[in-house]
């Protein structure tokens, strides 16, 4: 995984609550055999509207979605992160997350910022009014700053300290455990050799 | 205090403990299929990382393939893909696989003990919540998920929080013509689909050790189906018999010391289990499902039950909204419900002793003129070793279709499914809406249930049978 301190990118305004899961991907896309490749099947029934967001040429290449109350609800498909990772999103603004899709977004690397609702009104005004509207979000400082001189959104966003950790540093649990490589191959060393393998020798 | 057998094999493989974090287990096997591997290695690939230990790895083909015709391409090009990303994961990775056409191919949880690699006090995982089959080894076996999958494939470890233990102790002796799928259809239907919830369950007791190994893979297979973790049976001389001579089983000086070490994988006099349930085999008679959860049972010689009867309003709701789906009427004696199918096959029920147990109730005998009978092995093994032993010609004597080895009509994912409102009779583990086939209705039975079902076109047991004339 890769390291994420701060990330500055073109912000994306979704204006619904509750986006569930099976908006963000529906399910006739999970038949896939890969990890990537997802982006076309992000928010498809939406996509379907000309006016939808992510159809419009101005935020075409947007990396920071600013999402309603109640974002990821529903199954538990991780398919929905790599949707939001594969179409170019890196990090995920809104008041409320549903507790499986934040998780699922910490093991896969995707930052589930979450702020005040005012905050969230005030960047969809910020957008709004400005062309090209970008957004900085500093994982370090664990805030998120748009705009500048005395009409300048910063605030503090929030993320626990285990995910904030694990994201700083790039590791998954897969990093993680690799980590461990000495304690892991000294009680491979210590393995009988009666074990069973599926390879010759 | 002494330890319990979850307990040691458990501690034999914590590579690393720390506090406030799981431990972390090293992983003896891991077996792969192609149904929840694809994104696993597709991460690796996407990371640089290669499988840490290939030869702790094994993969077969079972879920996607179609079980007549299996020398042709698959014909549905969404599982042929699946397939043959799994052909090409398996290359690139150095993994070992048996595809469709080698001998070894067959439904995971049958490859991994048919081949010996399944031994006791083994750590074995697989993308597969069946995966508790393995646990009658006496190994620590339970199903993980695919971010779980490349966790192993990257480092042979998986981080776990350390479950509970649960004893289920069967005393007494099965009756005649009472299978271990009763034994474990009842246990179902008496705690709930969620009483197992949060254990590691070990069954134990004389009804247990008398078991054969089928017998005992078919009792852990269902662990899963009451919400446990896995489940163990202690290994004894039948495991090893069981296991020795076999192809990847050890030979020489390391069988000794794999037997010795064996022999030390029970739970001690003074351990203590943190919940017991006990039963009394000897009180046990044919059971079936008449519901869509395996926790939904019945006696085959009750009726079928009305919502008054549960006490519980929720039970009361999940019988009215069972029986509805599955077409029954309360009070309907179980024995007249008319199947049109009858499945004999799965990781439930798929291994030769059940193929043995079916065809010794069809010799002589005919599948009723409106019903269907698949037979379909767990593995090419269990296929051929019926055709050298003669069964399959009794089974198509008898009018039963006999078919090629992978989990068929278990899971409506390959051709092999029920039709809408079709009803069958099934030697698998699980009736939830669907399973079989969009709008098909399944009712779990034994393998002798089956067999005399297909005989009689209606659920019965083999004492239902008129006797073979001559
Ligand atoms: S036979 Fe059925 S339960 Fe067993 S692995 Fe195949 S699909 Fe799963």
């Amino acid at each position: 995984m890769e390291q994420f301190h701060t990330h500055t990118g073109l912000a994306v305004p979704l204006k619904r609550s509750n986006v569930d899961t099976d908006q963000i991907i529906p399910a006739v896309y999970l038949k896939r055999v890969t990890r990537s490749g997802f982006e076309d099947g992000l928010f498809a029934a939406w996509r379907n509207d000309p006016e939808f967001v992510l159809n419009q040429e101005r935020f075409s290449g947007g990396s920071v979605l600013v999402a309603g109350p109640d974002f990821g609800t529903g199954s538990s498909r991780e398919h929905a992160v790599w949707a939001l990772q594969n179409y170019g999103f890196k990090v995920v603004i809104s008041s409320r997350f549903a507790d499986i899709f934040r998780g699922n977004s910490g093991k896969a690397g995707l930052v589930a910022a979450q702020v005040d609702e005012k905050v969230v009104s005030r960047l969809w005004d910020y957008i709004d009014t400005t062309p090209g509207a970008e957004i900085t979000v500093d994982l370090v400082s664990r805030t998120i700053t748009a705009g500048d001189g005395p009409d300048q959104i910063h605030d503090s966003f929030d993320i626990d300290d285990y995910t904030r950790w694990r994201l700083l540093e790039g590791l998954d649990d897969i990093g993680i455990t690799l980590g461990h490589e000495a304690e892991i191959a000294s009680f491979e060393a210590g393995r009988p050799s009666w074990k069973p393998v599926t390879l010759p020798g | 205090m002494g330890k319990t057998l979850a307990e040691k094999i458990w501690d034999e493989h914590v590579v690393r403990s720390a506090e406030g974090e799981p431990d972390l287990l090293y992983i003896d096997l891991h077996l792969i299929h192609e149904v929840t591997s694809p994104q696993a290695f597709d991460g690796l690939r996407l990371t640089n990382r290669r499988v840490r230990r290939p030869d702790l790895t094994l993969a077969t083909e079972d879920h996607n393939v179609p079980t007549l015709d299996w020398d042709l391409p698959i014909a549905d090009p969404v599982s042929r893909t699946q397939v043959e990303t799994l052909r090409k994961n398996a290359a690139e990775f150095g993994v070992r696989l048996h595809p469709l056409g080698d001998i070894e191919q067959g439904i995971v949880h049958v490859v991994g003990p048919q081949l010996g690699l399944t031994q006791p006090g083994m750590t074995i995982v697989c993308g597969d919540s069946h995966t508790s089959t393995h646990g009658a080894f006496g190994a620590l076996a339970f199903g993980i998920g695919t971010s779980e999958v490349e966790h192993v494939l990257a480092t042979q470890t998986l981080p776990q929080a350390r479950p509970k233990t649960m004893a289920v102790t069967v005393n007494g002796t099965l009756p005649d013509g009472v299978t271990a799928k009763d034994l474990v259809l009842t246990l179902i239907t008496n705690t709930g689909t969620g009483g197992g919830q949060g254990y590691v369950v070990e069954y134990r007791g004389e009804a247990i050790e008398a078991l054969s190994m089928e017998a005992r893979m078919t009792v852990c297979n269902m662990s899963i189906e009451w919400g446990a973790k896995a489940g163990l049976i202690a290994p004894d001389q039948t495991t090893f018999d069981y296991i020795e001579g076999r192809p990847e089983a050890p030979s020489g000086a390391d069988w000794e010391a794999a037997v010795a070490h064996w022999k030390g994988l029970v739970t001690d006099a003074d351990a203590e289990f943190d919940a017991e349930i006990v039963l009394d085999a000897s009180t046990m008679t044919p059971f079936v499902t008449w519901g869509t959860n395996p926790g939904q049972g019945a006696p085959l010689a009750a009726t079928v039950p009305a919502p008054a009867d549960f006490d519980s309003p929720t039970e009361a709701l999940a019988c009215e909204k069972a029986l509805d789906y599955m077409g029954l009427t309360a009070g309907t004696p179980l024995r007249d419900i008319k199947v049109d199918t009858v499945f004999v096959g799965s990781c439930t029920n798929g291994r030769i002793e059940d193929l043995r147990l079916a065809a010794s109730i069809l010799q002589g005998r005919s599948v009723a003129a409106d019903t269907r009978l698949l037979v379909v092995p767990g593995s090419v093994r269990v296929r051929m070793q019926a055709e050298a032993e003669g069964l399959h010609e009794i089974f198509t004597a008898a009018g039963a279709e006999w078919r090629g080895a992978g989990c068929s009509m278990c899971l409506g994912m390959n051709p092999d499914q029920l039709a809408p409102g079709e009803r069958s009779a099934s030697t698998s583990n699980r009736n939830f809406e669907g399973r079989q086939g969009k709008g098909g209705r399944t009712h779990l039975v034994s393998v002798p249930v089956a067999a005399a079902t297909a005989v009689r076109g209606t659920l019965s047991s083999p004492a239902d049978l008129d006797p073979v004339a001559g």
